[in-house]
Protein backbone atom coordinates (compact mmCIF):
# COMPACT_ATOMS: atom_id res chain seq x y z
CA UNK A 1 0.00 0.00 0.00
CA UNK A 2 1.56 3.49 -0.73
CA UNK A 3 1.18 6.61 1.64
CA UNK A 4 -0.68 7.82 -1.14
CA UNK A 5 -2.91 5.10 -1.09
CA UNK A 6 -3.37 5.70 2.77
CA UNK A 7 -3.92 9.06 3.11
CA UNK A 8 -6.82 9.11 1.15
CA UNK A 9 -8.94 6.91 2.97
CA UNK A 10 -8.35 8.19 6.50
CA UNK A 11 -10.55 10.36 7.76
CA UNK A 12 -9.76 13.86 7.81
CA UNK A 13 -8.88 14.25 11.28
CA UNK A 14 -5.94 11.34 10.70
CA UNK A 15 -4.39 13.63 8.43
CA UNK A 16 -3.70 16.69 10.37
CA UNK A 17 -1.47 15.44 12.47
CA UNK A 18 1.31 16.26 9.87
CA UNK A 19 -0.04 19.33 8.82
CA UNK A 20 -0.18 21.02 12.51
CA UNK A 21 3.27 19.96 12.54
CA UNK A 22 4.03 21.76 9.10
CA UNK A 23 2.16 25.12 10.51
CA UNK A 24 4.35 25.18 13.52
CA UNK A 25 7.66 24.61 11.31
CA UNK A 26 6.38 27.26 8.89
CA UNK A 27 5.61 29.68 12.21
CA UNK A 28 8.75 29.00 13.94
CA UNK A 29 11.32 29.26 10.92
CA UNK A 30 9.48 32.54 9.68
CA UNK A 31 8.84 34.23 12.80
CA UNK A 32 11.35 33.27 15.04
CA UNK A 33 14.42 31.99 11.88
CA UNK A 34 14.78 28.96 13.86
CA UNK A 35 13.43 25.09 13.07
CA UNK A 36 12.02 22.72 14.67
CA UNK A 37 13.08 19.52 15.09
CA UNK A 38 11.37 16.02 16.31
CA UNK A 39 11.80 14.81 19.60
CA UNK A 40 14.34 11.53 19.68
CA UNK A 41 12.39 10.36 22.60
CA UNK A 42 8.48 9.94 22.50
CA UNK A 43 8.42 10.55 26.27
CA UNK A 44 10.47 13.38 26.99
CA UNK A 45 7.51 16.57 27.81
CA UNK A 46 8.52 20.04 29.00
CA UNK A 47 7.73 21.21 31.96
CA UNK A 48 4.56 23.66 31.70
CA UNK A 49 5.21 26.86 33.01
CA UNK A 50 4.11 28.59 29.99
CA UNK A 51 0.62 27.67 28.30
CA UNK A 52 -0.84 30.25 25.61
CA UNK A 53 -4.57 29.05 24.01
CA UNK A 54 -6.27 30.08 21.24
CA UNK A 55 -9.92 29.27 20.67
CA UNK A 56 -11.24 28.06 17.51
CA UNK A 57 -15.23 28.11 16.68
CA UNK A 58 -17.03 27.40 14.23
CA UNK A 59 -16.51 24.29 11.96
CA UNK A 60 -13.75 23.80 14.08
CA UNK A 61 -14.50 24.05 17.98
CA UNK A 62 -11.76 23.89 20.66
CA UNK A 63 -8.67 24.99 21.70
CA UNK A 64 -5.08 24.74 20.30
CA UNK A 65 -2.42 25.07 22.98
CA UNK A 66 1.17 25.79 22.94
CA UNK A 67 2.91 24.92 26.31
CA UNK A 68 6.53 25.45 27.44
CA UNK A 69 8.91 25.69 30.52
CA UNK A 70 10.14 29.52 31.56
CA UNK A 71 13.25 29.37 29.49
CA UNK A 72 12.13 28.06 26.02
CA UNK A 73 9.22 30.48 26.78
CA UNK A 74 11.87 33.20 26.80
CA UNK A 75 14.11 32.08 24.49
CA UNK A 76 11.13 32.06 21.89
CA UNK A 77 10.24 35.85 23.15
CA UNK A 78 14.07 36.80 22.76
CA UNK A 79 13.88 35.38 18.87
CA UNK A 80 11.33 37.15 18.25
CA UNK A 81 12.02 40.99 19.94
CA UNK A 82 15.98 40.42 20.92
CA UNK A 83 16.82 41.01 24.13
CA UNK A 84 14.57 43.45 24.15
CA UNK A 85 12.14 40.71 25.89
CA UNK A 86 13.18 41.70 29.21
CA UNK A 87 9.76 41.23 31.15
CA UNK A 88 7.04 38.43 31.75
CA UNK A 89 4.17 40.32 30.06
CA UNK A 90 6.67 40.27 26.78
CA UNK A 91 7.25 36.71 27.23
CA UNK A 92 3.60 35.81 27.61
CA UNK A 93 2.61 38.40 24.54
CA UNK A 94 5.01 36.61 22.20
CA UNK A 95 4.46 33.25 23.49
CA UNK A 96 0.32 33.94 22.81
CA UNK A 97 1.21 35.31 19.38
CA UNK A 98 3.32 32.15 18.25
CA UNK A 99 0.30 30.17 19.38
CA UNK A 100 -2.56 32.03 17.68
CA UNK A 101 -0.08 32.33 14.25
CA UNK A 102 0.21 28.27 14.85
CA UNK A 103 -3.97 28.42 14.90
CA UNK A 104 -4.22 30.26 12.13
CA UNK A 105 -1.72 28.65 9.80
CA UNK A 106 -2.92 25.46 10.41
CA UNK A 107 -6.90 26.47 9.76
CA UNK A 108 -5.70 28.09 6.64
CA UNK A 109 -4.08 24.82 5.32
CA UNK A 110 -7.68 23.25 5.74
CA UNK A 111 -9.59 23.81 2.42
CA UNK A 112 -13.10 24.67 2.98
CA UNK A 113 -12.67 25.02 6.69
CA UNK A 114 -10.74 28.08 7.13
CA UNK A 115 -13.64 30.55 6.23
CA UNK A 116 -15.76 29.36 8.61
CA UNK A 117 -14.04 28.64 11.66
CA UNK A 118 -12.74 31.77 13.82
CA UNK A 119 -10.02 32.17 16.57
CA UNK A 120 -9.89 33.47 19.83
CA UNK A 121 -7.64 36.15 21.14
CA UNK A 122 -4.63 34.57 22.62
CA UNK A 123 -4.80 33.75 26.42
CA UNK A 124 -1.38 32.77 28.15
CA UNK A 125 -1.25 30.85 31.48
CA UNK A 126 2.05 31.17 33.57
CA UNK A 127 2.89 29.45 36.78
CA UNK A 128 3.46 25.84 36.66
CA UNK A 129 0.79 25.62 40.23
CA UNK A 130 -2.56 24.64 37.72
CA UNK A 131 -4.38 22.39 36.04
CA UNK A 132 -6.14 22.36 33.14
CA UNK A 133 -9.95 20.92 32.43
CA UNK A 134 -11.10 21.57 29.09
CA UNK A 135 -14.67 20.87 28.65
CA UNK A 136 -13.76 19.40 24.68
CA UNK A 137 -14.34 15.75 24.29
CA UNK A 138 -13.41 14.85 21.40
CA UNK A 139 -10.03 14.52 18.93
CA UNK A 140 -7.27 15.60 21.06
CA UNK A 141 -3.86 15.75 18.73
CA UNK A 142 -0.42 16.22 20.53
CA UNK A 143 2.93 17.49 19.07
CA UNK A 144 6.07 17.56 21.06
CA UNK A 145 9.16 19.64 19.39
CA UNK A 146 12.37 20.92 19.98
CA UNK A 147 12.87 24.77 19.52
CA UNK A 148 16.68 25.37 19.86
CA UNK A 149 16.96 21.64 21.44
CA UNK A 150 14.27 22.82 24.28
CA UNK A 151 10.91 21.02 23.95
CA UNK A 152 7.48 22.12 23.62
CA UNK A 153 4.14 20.98 23.33
CA UNK A 154 1.35 21.58 20.94
CA UNK A 155 -2.40 20.84 21.76
CA UNK A 156 -4.96 20.63 19.35
CA UNK A 157 -8.72 19.21 21.30
CA UNK A 158 -11.38 19.29 19.26
CA UNK A 159 -14.94 19.11 19.82
CA UNK A 160 -16.61 16.06 17.68
CA UNK A 161 -20.46 16.03 16.60
CA UNK B 1 12.47 57.86 -0.03
CA UNK B 2 10.28 60.13 2.06
CA UNK B 3 9.97 60.06 5.45
CA UNK B 4 7.20 57.71 6.32
CA UNK B 5 4.46 58.35 9.40
CA UNK B 6 3.45 54.57 10.02
CA UNK B 7 0.28 53.98 12.37
CA UNK B 8 0.61 50.02 13.43
CA UNK B 9 -2.52 48.24 14.68
CA UNK B 10 -2.08 45.25 16.92
CA UNK B 11 -3.25 43.96 20.49
CA UNK B 12 -0.11 42.25 20.62
CA UNK B 13 2.77 45.03 22.23
CA UNK B 14 5.22 42.37 20.42
CA UNK B 15 3.50 42.19 16.56
CA UNK B 16 3.84 45.55 16.61
CA UNK B 17 7.57 45.34 17.36
CA UNK B 18 7.92 42.94 14.41
CA UNK B 19 5.69 45.18 12.24
CA UNK B 20 7.89 48.06 12.56
CA UNK B 21 11.46 46.24 12.49
CA UNK B 22 9.56 44.63 9.17
CA UNK B 23 9.09 48.27 7.69
CA UNK B 24 12.72 49.41 8.19
CA UNK B 25 14.15 45.86 7.11
CA UNK B 26 11.71 46.31 3.87
CA UNK B 27 13.82 49.89 3.60
CA UNK B 28 10.98 51.60 4.90
CA UNK B 29 12.53 54.72 6.22
CA UNK B 30 10.23 55.73 9.53
CA UNK B 31 10.18 58.70 10.53
CA UNK B 32 7.25 58.24 13.49
CA UNK B 33 5.66 55.12 14.55
CA UNK B 34 2.20 55.63 16.59
CA UNK B 35 1.05 52.50 17.75
CA UNK B 36 -2.61 51.72 19.07
CA UNK B 37 -3.47 47.95 20.50
CA UNK B 38 -7.54 48.23 18.93
CA UNK B 39 -9.61 49.96 16.32
CA UNK B 40 -10.83 52.30 18.57
CA UNK B 41 -6.91 53.48 19.89
CA UNK B 42 -6.29 53.55 16.29
CA UNK B 43 -9.08 56.11 15.54
CA UNK B 44 -8.19 57.94 18.09
CA UNK B 45 -4.87 58.25 17.49
CA UNK B 46 -5.91 59.41 13.65
CA UNK B 47 -7.27 62.64 15.05
CA UNK B 48 -3.96 63.58 16.56
CA UNK B 49 -1.44 62.39 13.98
CA UNK B 50 -0.99 62.69 9.92
CA UNK B 51 0.41 59.43 8.83
CA UNK B 52 1.27 57.80 5.51
CA UNK B 53 0.41 54.26 5.91
CA UNK B 54 -1.73 52.09 8.38
CA UNK B 55 -0.56 48.60 9.15
CA UNK B 56 -3.00 46.67 10.67
CA UNK B 57 -4.43 43.28 12.12
CA UNK B 58 -8.05 42.22 12.13
CA UNK B 59 -8.61 40.07 15.24
CA UNK B 60 -8.76 42.49 18.13
CA UNK B 61 -10.89 43.29 21.13
CA UNK B 62 -12.92 46.05 21.20
CA UNK B 63 -12.56 47.46 17.50
CA UNK B 64 -11.37 44.75 15.31
CA UNK B 65 -9.54 45.79 11.84
CA UNK B 66 -12.15 45.29 9.24
CA UNK B 67 -14.77 47.78 11.52
CA UNK B 68 -11.87 49.97 11.70
CA UNK B 69 -11.43 50.07 7.76
CA UNK B 70 -14.51 51.17 7.81
CA UNK B 71 -14.26 53.83 10.28
CA UNK B 72 -11.33 55.04 9.04
CA UNK B 73 -12.74 55.85 6.17
CA UNK B 74 -14.83 58.63 7.27
CA UNK B 75 -11.52 60.20 9.09
CA UNK B 76 -10.89 63.30 7.06
CA UNK B 77 -7.49 63.10 7.06
CA UNK B 78 -7.39 59.13 6.99
CA UNK B 79 -9.43 58.79 3.96
CA UNK B 80 -6.63 58.59 1.33
CA UNK B 81 -3.96 56.52 3.51
CA UNK B 82 -2.83 52.68 2.28
CA UNK B 83 -4.21 50.38 5.03
CA UNK B 84 -2.70 46.82 4.73
CA UNK B 85 -4.00 44.12 6.94
CA UNK B 86 -1.84 42.24 8.83
CA UNK B 87 -3.26 38.73 9.91
CA UNK B 88 -3.87 35.48 10.63
CA UNK B 89 -7.28 35.09 9.55
CA UNK B 90 -5.77 33.52 5.93
CA UNK B 91 -9.07 32.82 4.18
CA UNK B 92 -10.29 34.10 0.87
CA UNK B 93 -13.42 35.50 1.91
CA UNK B 94 -11.69 37.30 4.51
CA UNK B 95 -9.28 38.98 2.22
CA UNK B 96 -12.50 39.97 -0.02
CA UNK B 97 -14.14 41.57 3.13
CA UNK B 98 -11.11 43.50 4.03
CA UNK B 99 -10.31 44.50 0.27
CA UNK B 100 -14.28 45.88 0.53
CA UNK B 101 -13.74 48.00 2.85
CA UNK B 102 -11.01 50.09 1.70
CA UNK B 103 -8.10 47.97 3.02
CA UNK B 104 -5.70 48.36 0.34
CA UNK B 105 -3.04 44.89 0.91
CA UNK B 106 -3.16 41.99 2.83
CA UNK B 107 -0.26 40.11 4.51
CA UNK B 108 -0.84 36.79 6.34
CA UNK B 109 0.75 35.73 9.09
CA UNK B 110 2.91 34.82 9.44
CA UNK B 111 4.85 36.72 7.49
CA UNK B 112 8.76 37.71 6.51
CA UNK B 113 10.16 41.22 5.84
CA UNK B 114 10.37 40.72 1.78
CA UNK B 115 6.59 40.29 1.99
CA UNK B 116 6.03 43.34 3.52
CA UNK B 117 8.40 45.03 1.35
CA UNK B 118 6.40 43.94 -1.78
CA UNK B 119 2.99 44.56 -0.19
CA UNK B 120 3.57 48.36 1.37
CA UNK B 121 6.44 49.90 -1.10
CA UNK B 122 3.78 49.85 -4.08
CA UNK B 123 1.44 51.69 -1.85
CA UNK B 124 4.06 54.66 -1.19
CA UNK B 125 5.32 55.05 -4.63
CA UNK B 126 8.22 53.20 -4.20
CA UNK B 127 9.73 50.49 -6.78
CA UNK B 128 10.39 47.38 -5.51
Amino acid sequence: MTTEVAFGTRSPQENWPPLIELAIKEVFEIMLGSPVAPVADPELKPREDFTAIVGLAGALCGILSLSCDKQTAIQIAKCMLGDAADSEAQVADALGEICNMVAGNFKNKLAGTDDRCMLSIPTVISGGEYTFHTMVEGTSIETVLLFENLPFVVRLQLQTK
Amino acid sequence: MDKIRALIVDDSSVMRKIVERSLRQAGVDLDLVVEASNGVEALSALQSNLVDLILCDINMPIMDGLEFVREAAKVENARNVPIVMITTEGSEAHVVQALSAGARGYIRKPFTPDQVKEHVLPLLGKKL
